[in-house]
């Protein structure tokens, strides 16, 4: 005898029937890979034969737990990560404060910010490291005509400059993501709630701590995640500007999976690399959420 | 509505697995496919390799060959990538020197040992042939004979009063110095010793011309012995000095070309390549006319006159190609003395015949650049050093560029950092 179901159960059967599609593709191109990478890494397979083989348990894990070019790939990617999406954070928020502003040109303005945001990675890193070419670059012709730098400057020649470098390209990158999410939600908070509190007296400082920073943080959280994810697995860019140079200055923890897998061969230990970054990615979109999200903001 | 629904899930279901099937379906068609995978840089330009195509076509109608290039730094991660396919995404690669021995152990290479018949084996040099050999097997044509050379500007010693070019490395810091003095270029020379494989290259061709070598009989890492150590501290010094230019840190190849080319420096080392470009093409180089080659330098009391490193590049049948057989015709046609004789415009022939009696007349008449570069070859050739041939080089090379680096921004002394270098290399030799 055929079951009589509620209209919601029926709404959730159907529900299924039409996810289903979507739920094929996304495990056979999401979900079986990811599985097969797990298995990977517990193995010492190389990628010359890539077919899971010789089991090694958490040695790939252990082995970069105790290896000290981990620890440094994983400082080198936290202080990208943290100091370029700060400063995207930062600049972004200005930029669509300003936008929101509406000063005079603010419609070119909205339009121009695309761009950076529109140029591949790929190219984006060829165009900055032409600019910080040492010889005929265009950071050093500025600089020199402005009186700053008294003779070209090889930039890209110390680890730690060179990183920061990376960061100014990738900031110029991504600013214009950050300030246009930003400036979509300012344009939702209603007049009425400023125009009230401005009766009661609130500061310009007030207000916006007060009441647009409360209710951009949802864009905030997004933004942040997004950026953040982002700019953990960083790798064409410094690809492209200093191939993880000089000295190892510059290689993330993407970078040395890169290596790992692709130039040295071993995709089992790549693959371990990628699942480590895959956690802490995962722990820090937590800690986002954590920190930000707040239902009742939202009501 | 819910009858419906299920009728459409299951006919978009059944148009999904119909379309997904007819993805792995071989179309029907006799024409065989050959795709290649080369570097663009040095070697003839793809439009020459296109014309080598079509006449290739005009005997092989059937067989189409299409070309992929890819930039030398990403040469390597690319086959090893393409490879991890069953059938491989290429047929053919261009392989360099050094990967012969990783890709033959990891089973990427067809063994083409009999399928060279004795004539072609004499009629090509000896030392082409070490590059696609690997243990006595051989597992490709040369192709691209490769080395780096010594450019200099020749306006730039003559305004500054030196009437040739250096012939040791210390002559070249003394002219380096008067050069400076007289303000006639800031930085003499321009070296790429970025973190890729052309520091390791310009580093082999200083360490031979110090009397040191790479390995030792036993196949040992040797480049931390005394003369490694000490080239790598004067390639300190002279940074520090100001005769190298302190960017060559970051430099590669091309970047080498731009600045010599713009005039911003007096010496350069670089491959073959380019010679053209900065010597004779107005478009490229701002010092057209004003550039020449000698001998790359030695060290004062070095055995041999000259040193420099060898990187040259061969064509290869991958084994798991389903069309090994029209890959070998390609490659053989690539690779023939007809073809190379006619297509040297940007590379030495590796057919010792192309350098004789008409042929060379020939050869020597293919461009204006060739009257200077196959005499170059020629006297440079024999002071060319290989780096090994280790399944473990492209790791072992990672190891070494690392401690190129570190003593160049002094993080570590060349002793320490070429001493980690080498404990790397054993440890890979396990």
């Amino acid at each position: 005898m055929r079951k009589l179901l509620t209209l919601r159960q029926q709404e959730e059967r159907d529900g299924f029937w039409m996810l289903l599609p979507a739920i094929g593709v996304f495990g056979v191109i999401s979900v079986l890979p990811i599985l097969f990478t797990l298995v990977l890494s517990f193995t010492d397979t190389p990628l010359s034969n890539p077919t899971p083989q010789n089991f090694v348990g958490l040695k790939n894990f252990l082995a970069f737990i105790n290896s000290k070019d981990f620890w440094a790939s994983i400082w080198r990617t936290f202080y990208f990560t943290s100091v370029s999406v700060g400063l995207e954070l930062i600049l972004g928020l200005g930029i669509a404060l300003l936008i929101h502003s509406k000063p005079f040109g603010w419609q070119f303005l909205r339009a121009s910010l695309i761009i950076p945001w529109a140029v591949p990675t790929i190219v984006n890193g060829a165009i900055w490291r032409w600019i910080y070419n040492a010889d005929y670059g265009a950071l050093n012709g500025l600089l020199y005509s402005l009186g700053i730098i008294e003779k070209y400057q090889a930039w890209l020649t110390k680890p730690f400059l060179a990183m920061n470098l990376v960061i100014v390209a990738d900031v110029w990158h991504s600013v214009p993501f950050i300030a246009l999410i930003l400036q979509a939600a300012l344009a939702t908070i209603p007049r009425e709630i400023e125009e009230a509190s401005m009766i009661d007296g609130a500061s310009v400082w007030q207000r916006f701590v007060h009441i647009r920073l409360q209710l951009l943080r949802p864009a905030i959280l997004v933004a942040l995640v997004v950026r953040t994810v982002e700019a953990f697995r960083v790798f064409d860019i410094i690809y492209v500007i200093t191939q993880g140079g000089p000295a190892f200055g510059t290689v993330t923890i993407s970078y040395l999976t890169y290596l790992e897998s692709f130039t040295y061969g071993h995709l089992g230990s790549g693959s371990a690399l990628s699942f480590l970054i895959s956690a802490i990615t995962l722990m820090l979109a937590l800690i986002y959420i954590r920190i930000l999200y707040r239902p009742e903001v939202q009501k | 509505m819910t009858k419906l629904y299920r009728i459409t899930m299951i006919v978009v279901l059944i148009a999904m697995a119909i379309s997904m099937t007819s993805c792995g379906a071989k179309p029907e068609s006799t024409e065989k496919s050959v795709k290649v995978l080369a570097m663009q840089q040095a070697g003839p330009t793809p439009e020459e390799m296109n014309e080598i195509v079509a006449k290739f076509n005009e005997s092989n109608p059937g067989i189409k060959v299409n070309i992929d290039y890819v930039s030398y730094d990403a040469l390597h991660d690319k086959i090893a990538t393409s490879m991890a396919t069953n059938p491989p995404a290429y047929d053919v690669i261009l392989v360099d020197d050094i990967w012969y021995a990783e890709f033959a152990k990891n089973g990427y290479l067809w063994d083409v040992t009999s399928k060279i018949s004795k004539e072609t084996k004499d009629s090509i040099f000896a030392a082409a042939w070490d590059i696609t050999t690997v243990n006595g097997v051989t597992y490709g044509m040369p192709w691209l004979l490769d080395e780096k050379y010594f450019f200099y500007n020749e306006k730039m010693l003559a305004d500054a009063g030196i009437a040739a070019p250096p012939k040791t490395w210390e002559e070249l810091e003394a002219q380096s110095l008067i050069l400076k003095e007289k303000g006639i270029v800031e930085y003499p020379i321009v070296w790429s010793w970025a973190q890729a494989e052309t520091a390791i290259c310009d580093f082999v061709a200083l360490l031979y011309g110090n009397g040191g070598r790479f390995t030792d009989e036993n196949g040992k890492p040797a480049f931390n012995e005394a003369a490694g150590v000490e080239t790598l501290q004067w390639m300190v010094d002279s940074i520090d000095k100001g005769i190298v230019n302190p960017a060559s840190i970051s430099y590669v190849e091309e970047d080498v070309r731009n600045t010599f080319s713009q005039g911003k420096a007096a010496f350069a080392i670089n491959w073959l390549y380019m010679y053209e470009l900065a010597a004779i093409n107005t478009d490229e180089s701002q010092v057209v006319g004003q550039v020449k080659m000698s001998l790359i330098p030695a060290f004062e009391g070095n055995a041999a006159p000259s040193s420099s490193i060898n990187g040259s590049m061969g064509f290869s049948v991958v084994d798991k190609s389903p069309n090994r057989e029209e890959a070998w015709k390609y490659v053989e046609f690539l690779t023939s003395e007809e073809i190379q004789r006619e297509y040297s415009a940007h590379l030495p022939p590796v057919w010792s015949g192309n350098y004789e009696g008409e042929a060379l007349n020939e050869l020597m008449a293919l461009n204006e650049s060739n009257p200077v570069t196959v005499p170059m070859f020629k006297e440079q050739f024999p002071y060319s050093h290989v780096r090994p041939k280790v399944p473990y080089y492209a790791e072992g090379s990672k190891a070494l560029q690392l401690a190129l680096q570190e003593a160049l921004t002094k993080s570590k002394t060349p002793q320490q950092a070429l001493d980690d270098a080498a404990a790397k290399w054993i440890e890979l030799a396990k």
